[in-house]
């Protein structure tokens, strides 16, 4: 099986979000990059399958030369090869464009990708690459068991989850529950010794227009102080409740 | 030229969210001025949709269509934009309407902007605002396209009713392979799932084990609320992984929630931004969710939860 997992760069869960250039761009200054934690439950998966299955494992981002200590993380937890598309990731729809055009060019049988990523939360990657490329689809993806040409998913839905079936060639939008987040592989010393000898493949970029383009940011007004509550007096939390928020 | 819209109906009852959308697709088509047309899918009763500005319901009755399938929901809806020649078209952020909208993107060629939480700035170029990096910022977003995609974030823009009645015509789409079959569910019929709650009840590790999680039922019943968790909760298994809040977990854009024994971790923090009115419950005076809040209480929450309930039971029953 030929796996092929997109990996998004993105900042750090913990990241101080600001804007540079009149609030246009996101500000990287200070900013450390991960794996986008959704596409890292989808790598795992696929070392899994990789693993007990049999697979090559293929790592693909689209962006420039900063992103790849990113994907040289993802050779050292275990991908075989990685691809980077080297133009920047500006919208969602073009990114999805370049992914579908290696994924046609490499006969993958498997594209995990995750459910959106952390940073522009689009959620439009995964299934914009399955109609560019005709592929079966599923989001939100939580267990995901492949049986020759048959595949066996979860998927997460509004209050609860659905069982599907389905066939390959498949893209995934992954989350948390593909795999246990103590699943989740810190590259050790081999791993990262190895990712050196592995391929990273620079590919030139198609021609895509950009089907939305970001305008401006705005961070959310300060709040103000909050308003404490003696937990003596309750029936106060409940008249703020419900005469001053106006909630219940 | 209508603004479509798709408006979600469950088991034939339409979802509070389709008034939600439809209300908003008004909106937009007021700005554009134009009529609003909506897509409603083996749903009862279509008049309802009256109240919210639609002036037209196709009405698609299909068994092939009675379980979600996102495949066969883009064929439902691309024909029915090519029918009406809609240029701009409108869906939820439900897990179903984001499942299906990037589909409907490639198969229109047309532009997608999610998590949006205003109606239009300008309609040409045609701007939204949406959220960005979990709520911890907004984007104004132009969409290029000749068509458009918009998926409006839950409980951002309210349901705003109008005086009025929608004609209805049926509708019959070509559907063709589904693709992918839906073999089953497993919902609990009887709880607000945290995507559609207006009011959401959080557990953190405070509670110090899922033994306690009682009391976050009963609240969240007397409110008529989702229950959700932190992730360190749902990481010991607590909780399901369907309750975790946060970053990685499902963000939360409701009008109230109540954070009992979650200390606020950034990433926590980002999930919940988007909801308008936050309450912490906890121990810890130093917790950094108290920054966050706009109401607090610092108490044990096996003492405070308990009476809350109480008082809010009195105050149920007097209204």
């Amino acid at each position: 099986m030929k796996i092929l997992v997109c990996i998004s760069h993105v900042p750090d869960t913990t990241s101080k979000i600001n804007f540079t250039e009149g609030d246009t761009k996101f500000d990287t200054n200070g900013v450390q990059f991960v794996i986008n934690p959704n596409d890292e439950f989808g790598l795992t998966r696929a070392m899994w399958f990789k693993e007990k299955q049999g697979a090559h494992v293929t790592v693909i981002n689209v962006g420039g030369t900063e992103t790849e200590p990113t994907l040289r993380k993802a050779l050292a937890i275990g991908a075989d090869a990685a691809i980077r598309v080297n133009t920047a990731a500006s919208d969602g729809f073009s990114v999805a464009k370049q992914l579908a055009a290696v994924v046609k060019e490499g006969g993958y049988d498997l594209i995990i990708a995750g459910r959106e990523s952390i940073d522009y939360n689009g959620g439009m990657v995964p299934g914009m690459i399955a109609g560019l490329i005709n592929a079966n689809f599923v989001n939100n993806c939580i267990s995901l068991e492949v049986d020759g040409n048959t595949a066996k998913a979860i998927r997460e839905i509004d209050g609860g989850k659905e069982t599907l079936s389905t066939s390959l060639p498949l893209v995934i939008g992954g989350q948390k529950g593909l795999v246990e987040e103590s699943d989740l592989r810190i590259p050790n010393m081999r791993g990262i010794m190895m990712a050196r000898q592995k391929p990273l493949t620079i590919v030139e970029p198609i021609e895509a227009n950009n089907e939305t383009t970001s305008v401006k940011f705005e961070k959310p007004a300060p709040k103000g102080a909050v308003k404490l509550v003696s937990p003596d007096n309750l029936d106060e939390l409940v008249n703020l409740l419900h005469n001053e928020a106006k909630v219940i | 030229m209508s603004v479509l819209v798709y408006t979600e109906s469950e088991q034939g009852k339409f979802k509070k969210v389709a008034f939600e959308v439809a209300s908003y697709a008004k909106a937009v088509a007021d700005q554009l001025g134009t009529t609003v047309t909506a897509i409603a899918i083996n749903a009862s009763n279509i008049s309802e949709l009256s109240s919210y500005g639609v002036d037209k319901v196709l009405n698609i009755s299909n068994t092939q269509l009675d379980a979600f399938n996102a495949k066969g929901y883009t064929e439902a809806i691309k024909q029915a934009a090519e029918k009406e020649a809609s240029k701009v078209i409108i869906l939820s952020s439900s897990a179903n309407s984001k499942y299906l909208a990037p589909l409907l993107a490639v198969s229109l060629n047309a532009g997608y902007a999610s998590n949006v939480i205003e109606a239009p700035s300008s309609t040409a170029p045609f701007t939204v605002k949406r959220t960005a990096f979990t709520n911890k910022a907004f984007e104004m977003t132009t969409i290029n396209t000749d068509t458009k995609i918009v998926g409006v974030s839950n409980n951002s823009f309210g349901l705003v009713e109008k005086s009025g009645s929608a004609s209805a015509e049926d509708f019959s789409p070509t559907i063709s392979d589904l693709g992918v079959k839906v073999e089953s569910v497993d919902k609990a019929s009887n709880q607000v799932s945290i995507a559609d709650a207006e009011i959401v009840v959080s557990g953190g590790r405070g509670l110090k084990g899922p033994e306690n999680w009682g009391m976050i039922e009963e609240l969240a019943s007397v409110l008529g609320a989702a229950t959700a968790c932190s992730k360190p909760v749902s990481d010991l298994g607590w909780r399901p992984h369907g309750e975790h809040v946060g970053q990685t977990g499902k963000p939360v854009a409701s009008n109230l929630y109540i954070a009992i024994g979650i200390s606020g971790a950034i990433q926590h923090l980002a999930g919940i931004n988007a909801s308008k009115v936050k309450v912490v419950i906890n121990t810890d005076p130093e917790a950094p969710f108290f920054k966050a809040a706009d109401y607090g209480v610092v108490g044990d929450a096996f003492v405070v939860v308990p009476q809350l309930i109480e008082k809010l039971k009195a105050f149920k029953a007097q209204q």
